[in-house]
């Protein structure tokens, strides 16, 4: 299990030895490129690193190129649920919030895949609040294993299971698992979840385990940049893949960068992470470690995302809704963030090609996600 | 010129007379992917059923490639375990309708390493169902007279890892390999310059297989070309008597001079 590994290092150290990160240590993290240790990353994401950023930017572009190719995998979320026991405060879908909570019915679930099926996606990301009394492990297989004759690849972003939990959705077909530890800094996680089944920062912590232990194709992390200290947090996550690459070789690892954005009833960040650092956090990612996949949602601006399809991030979403039904059967006013880039998938695809990207609507083939 | 004649290969019955084989992985576009075989003269490309999208037939890498006139190598690349393997073989005889097969079984993802025990197990199954069956495996001369027992029709060792360009790394094995290998032997992986394809055939190697190298560089159409020069250049090389490497000086010397007086 991580935790051992999590406890041997304090918050405290690594926000100090991130200040104190120096040139040779940059440099010996650019001369490991692709290939670099947790401490390569933290030298990577220090302010100091940030100098350097036109250079890693470009070395990140090359590696990303010659691991992936120029192609750009496509993927869109699709919520089954708002219907939320927790009051996380920077959420939209918190408990106490009072707005429609929504769950999709099979016929609803048939008509949102049915849409997104013609928009051509083949890669699809559930995404659900956590209510384990409506929304658990019993719902959550009955709707993959409705949506799964629509789509090749099935990923989930939904509460944290049990091992057995997981079996059963590998089992029905789902490819990967996307859980974040929204932030690594166990005192203040317990004050923004103070209630509700995600107030338990342990359990939280152990869920890649689990998930890495159930045989899980594709693990996916992250932390919600903005909570805390983006480049401690940003440290953790990576010691965490790191130490989950070692154990559970068989499987693919891929972050993402859900930054805080404006949600009903939620606080203002703390943190706030600049354009300049997020580009810094995508660049350390790819010099640490030339597979990861590097997703981008539909939370940052277009003209920023422009750029960063270059850099470095493998797989971005396109005309996303984040309510339940967003697509073809309900209304908009239940989001759980705001887009920023609204543009169609047809006007991305556009914008990738001309930037010599192939877009990539299939990347799998289910027999290879339920055969075992 | 190449003797087409003398330097042609043979797979399973099937005439060859290039002896570069490329994926088609990582290329920017279909279209560029297209002028790139074109560019590179072979006459088989590997495609990653995977990839095959039949609701996107415009962007299809499928469609594409059936409009050019090159053998199609479907391959089973996402496959963890035999089993898995096997189900997806079955896919790509469908898809592609042809009995050729591209065996990769890589559990690590990270590397793309191919698991030799699920790859012996499947090429014996996949063999019996009738497969002609070329599998990516480490350069292990054992591994290739097992395989050969259980019927494979040509092996593909790694030159070095995959998308690494680093060249032939395992050449003391691949030398093993192809001093006792009775089916064609094709370096596949981390061939990253023409040069390292050109070493590949002049030690031996029926053939090669790239892709990294060419369809991500500036100018794969360019870079196709240069490879397949390449090739037919290690091609000529490898069917001619060369003269042999030596450090022995030929001249005779004082030590020696006596013999003739014998």
């Amino acid at each position: 299990m991580f935790d051992q590994l999590f406890y041997s290092a304090s918050w405290s150290d690594i926000e100090q030895k991130i200040q104190s990160v120096n040139e040779r240590d940059i440099q010996r993290a650019i001369a490991h490129a692709g290939h670099g240790t947790p401490d390569d990353f933290l030298a990577l994401i220090s302010p100091l690193a940030a100098e350097h950023l036109p250079a890693l930017a470009e070395a990140s572009r090359k590696l990303t190129r010659k691991r992936f190719g120029n192609t750009i995998q496509m993927y869109i979320p699709m919520y089954l649920s708002n219907e939320c026991q927790n009051i996380c405060t920077y959420c939209g879908f918190r408990y106490d919030n009072q707005l429609p909570r929504v769950r999709l019915s099979d016929e609803q679930i048939i008509s949102e895949a049915e849409h997104i099926k013609a928009m051509g996606f083949d890669h699809v990301l559930l995404v659900t609040g956590e209510a384990n009394k409506t929304v658990g492990i019993d719902y959550l297989e009955h709707a993959v294993n409705i949506i799964r004759p629509f789509f090749q690849n099935i990923s989930i972003e939904v509460q944290p299971l049990d091992s057995e939990e997981y079996v059963r959705l590998i089992q029905a077909g789902v490819y990967s698992v996307l859980v974040y530890q929204e932030t690594y800094h166990e005192a203040n996680y317990k004050h923004y979840h103070p209630k509700g089944k995600k107030s338990n920062f342990t359990y939280r912590l152990q869920t890649p385990d689990r998930l890495g232990k159930s045989g899980i194709h594709k693990i996916g992390l992250g932390v919600l940049l903005g909570l805390e200290n983006w480049r401690v947090d940003s440290y953790f996550t990576a010691l965490h893949q790191h130490y989950l690459q070692k154990v559970y070789w068989k499987t693919k690892y891929s972050i993402s960068f859900p930054r805080l954005r404006p949600a009903i009833g939620m606080e203002s960040p703390k943190y706030e992470l600049s354009n300049r650092d997020l580009v810094q956090l995508i660049c350390a990612y790819r010099l640490f470690n030339e597979d990861l996949e590097l997703s981008l949602s539909t939370r940052e601006e277009a003209t920023f995302r422009d750029h960063l399809f270059s850099i470095g991030v493998t797989s971005v979403s396109a005309g996303s809704k984040t309510n339940p039904g967003g697509y073809a059967t309900l209304p908009e006013e239940l989001e759980q963030f705001e887009i920023d880039d609204k543009r169609s998938p047809a006007e991305i695809v556009h914008v990738l090609k001309s930037k010599g990207l192939q877009p990539l609507w299939k990347d799998w083939e289910k027999v290879f996600s339920f055969s075992e | 010129m190449l003797d087409k004649k003398r330097d042609n290969l043979t797979i399973a019955g099937h005439v060859f007379h290039s002896r570069l084989f490329l994926g088609t992985g990582k290329f920017s576009s279909n279209q560029l992917m297209s002028e790139s075989i074109k560019a590179s003269g072979t006459q088989m490309v590997t495609i990653a059923l995977k990839r095959v999208d039949q609701f996107h037939p415009e962007d299809d890498i499928l469609e594409a490639v059936k409009k050019l006139d090159v053998k199609l190598l479907p391959n089973t690349s996402g496959a963890r375990t035999a089993k898995e393997a096997v189900l997806c073989a079955e896919l790509c005889r469908e898809a592609f309708e042809t009995n050729w097969l591209k065996l990769e079984i890589h559990p690590d993802p990270k590397y793309l390493l191919p698991d030799p025990i699920e790859t012996l197990k499947a090429t014996e199954e996949l063999a019996k169902k009738g497969f002609i069956i070329l599998p990516y495996i480490h350069a292990d001369p054992v591994l290739c007279k097992r395989l050969e027992d259980v019927g494979t029709s040509a092996v593909m060792p790694l030159g070095a890892p995959i998308g690494t360009n680093r060249g032939l790394e395992t050449k003391a094995m691949l030398n093993i390999i192809m001093a006792q290998s009775n089916v064609p032997v094709i370096v596949d992986a981390g061939i990253g310059r023409p040069s390292h394809a050109a070493e590949a055939l002049e030690i031996g190697a029926d053939a090669v297989l790239v892709n990294t190298a060419i369809a991500v560089s500036a100018d794969p159409i360019r870079i196709a070309h240069a490879f397949r020069q390449a090739v037919e250049a290690g091609s000529i090389y490898r069917s001619t008597d060369s003269a042999p490497v030596s450090d022995l000086a030929q001249a005779s010397s004082p030590f020696t001079e006596f013999i003739s007086s014998l």
